[in-house]
């Protein structure tokens, strides 16, 4: 479990994070959603120590990441797999060898060892026969799931993606979503995803945390979601006026 | 202030760079790579360079010459000594600060900005000093064949030059290359070369690294690297003759 406790954190004077907390449930994907700039980015950097936090708490299974050595966090960096916004491949490295990276860096395995682990998770990912193409060879699914490779490769206790489906098709926007979700269950991993897109809300959002101008709004499941009367949610949910009138016809049905 | 700034957050960033690296075998792979990037890359650009500014400097000297009674083999001096001097390590190491410099600011300042640096620093790599050490170490250990290699071929210009427009015999010349032959002039520019080559990489590092925002900034910070790596040339080349020669 993820323990985010009164967070907050400002650039140049602009509070960005302004007292987050929440609990991410490990086995469970967890969602993060909010508009574009609302500080979804910033506190998912934050979770993982890219941004130092200004005030507050960030605790893995009782590990308080905030208050660690370098050298302790390190430990806690090698349970985490990232997968960030524009796939963040190395553009100098073929599918193969990104994925073999965090491998190479840190584990002790054979070269045949790595190269199995690398194949099994470009396998796990449905990605075979692309081993030695460049990332800019591939289309922006692909990437995204040679990224996901990279970021299990070292079987991480935590897995944080950072708005996954953004820039793909509807389609291939699914694909991913529940490849991450299975993931998660398989290896019961700790999952936090950044998202604005409904589909992913209501396909795999187990446990949501709603954030507006960078404060915790709502919190709960993708069951509860679509009757909540949180003014600020449902603005951001019903943004259009096709959707506002499904809601609408949907509690006169009363469910 | 900004100035400050800037020199203040560099030698943080060196503290950051020299760090031990994770794997030694990964380390001399990437300088080994890096090596044959900067510099087995460079060397078509200073051989083109280094034979014809050696073929100018000859032919100036030699028509600027006007008094008949001065030797003709002076030339092969006069043009040793500003190739040793200044020309092979300065303006070579200004050419580099050029094509390496950019090379490496737009390299690491594409990666800052498709967020490669962070994938790093999430891993608990240190990102500074895994993409900025092997580029310092291959830059100072490469800058100083470079610049013998300029050496060679800028002297050789001179004398291709000097010989075919028949304005300076070879026979001259080659007394000339040869006559109160200073040794040192060789080690104040190689020891010249290391320093260029480490600030070269270090600069354009720094610039490339704390890059933010997009294609745009890359294109800015590679410019702001080869225009700063420039001016520090230029202002050691002054301290380090000062040093080395007064
Ligand atoms: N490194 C930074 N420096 C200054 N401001 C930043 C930085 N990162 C994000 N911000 C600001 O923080 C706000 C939230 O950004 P972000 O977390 O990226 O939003 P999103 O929810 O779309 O991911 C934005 O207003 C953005 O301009
Ligand atoms: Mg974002």
């Amino acid at each position: 479990m993820i323990e985010v406790k009164n967070v907050y954190k400002s650039f140049d004077g602009v509070e960005v994070l302004k007292n987050v907390s929440a609990r991410f449930e490990p086995g469970k994907v967890n969602l993060i959603i909010g508009r574009s700039g609302s500080g979804k980015t910033v506190l998912l950097k934050s979770i993982v120590g890219l941004h130092e936090v200004d005030k507050g708490e960030i605790i893995y299974d009782g590990r308080s990441f905030t208050n660690m050595s370098e050298k302790d966090r390190k430990q806690i960096r090698k349970e985490i797999g990232m997968l960030f916004q524009g796939s963040a491949l190395f553009d100098s490295k073929t599918v193969e060898e990104n994925v073999r990276f965090p491998l190479d860096v840190f584990s002790d395995l054979s070269v045949a060892e790595k190269k199995e682990r690398t194949n099994f998770c470009l396998k796990r990912v449905n990605l075979e026969n692309a081993n030695n193409l460049y990332p800019s060879e591939l289309s922006g699914g692909m990437q995204k799931r040679v990224a996901i490779a990279r970021a299990i490769s070292l079987n991480p206790k935590y897995l944080f993606c950072d708005e996954p489906n953004s820039g793909l098709d509807p389609k291939t926007a699914i694909v991913i979503d529940e490849l991450i979700y299975e993931i998660t269950k398989e290896y019961n991993m700790t999952t936090i995803i950044n998202t604005h897109d409904m589909n992913s809300v209501m396909g795999i959002g187990e446990k949501i945390i709603f954030i507006s101008e960078g404060q915790k709004v709502w919190e709960g499941s993708n069951n509860e979601i679509l009757i909540s009367d949180n003014k600020q949610l449902n603005d951001f949910i019903y943004a259009s006026k096709f959707l506002k009138q499904v809601r609408e016809g949907f509690l006169k049905k009363g469910i | 202030m900004t100035f400050l700034f800037h020199t203040g957050r560099y030698f943080l960033f060196l503290k950051k760079v020299f760090d031990k690296p994770v794997k030694l075998n990964i380390f001399f792979k990437q300088i080994i790579d890096e090596i044959d990037d900067l510099g087995v890359g460079s060397l078509g650009i200073v051989a083109i360079i280094s034979v014809f500014i050696g073929a100018v400097i000859t032919l100036q000297t030699a028509y600027n010459i006007e008094l008949p009674i001065i030797p003709k083999y002076t030339v092969g001096v006069a043009a040793r000594d500003t190739i040793l001097l200044e020309f092979s390590s300065t303006i070579v190491s200004l050419i580099l600060a050029g094509k390496v410099g950019s090379h490496i600011a737009s390299e690491i300042g594409t990666m800052r900005v498709t967020e490669q640096i962070d994938a790093l620093d999430v891993m608990g790599i240190n990102s500074a000093s895994y993409l900025v050490l092997p580029k310092v170490v291959a830059m100072v250990f490469i800058n100083p064949f470079l610049v013998m290699i300029s050496m060679g071929i800028g002297i050789f210009g001179g004398w291709a030059a000097g010989a075919f427009t028949g304005v300076v015999p070879s026979a001259e010349y080659i007394y000339g290359i040869q006559y109160a032959f200073i040794p040192f002039y060789i080690v104040y520019s190689l020891i010249k070369s290391v320093v260029f080559g480490f600030l070269i990489a270090t600069i354009s590092g720094y610039w490339g690294y704390y890059t933010t925002g997009g294609s745009l900034e890359v294109g800015r910070c590679s410019t702001r690297a080869v225009v700063v790596s420039s001016i520090q040339i230029l202002l050691f080349n002054l301290i380090l003759t000062q040093l080395l020669l007064a």
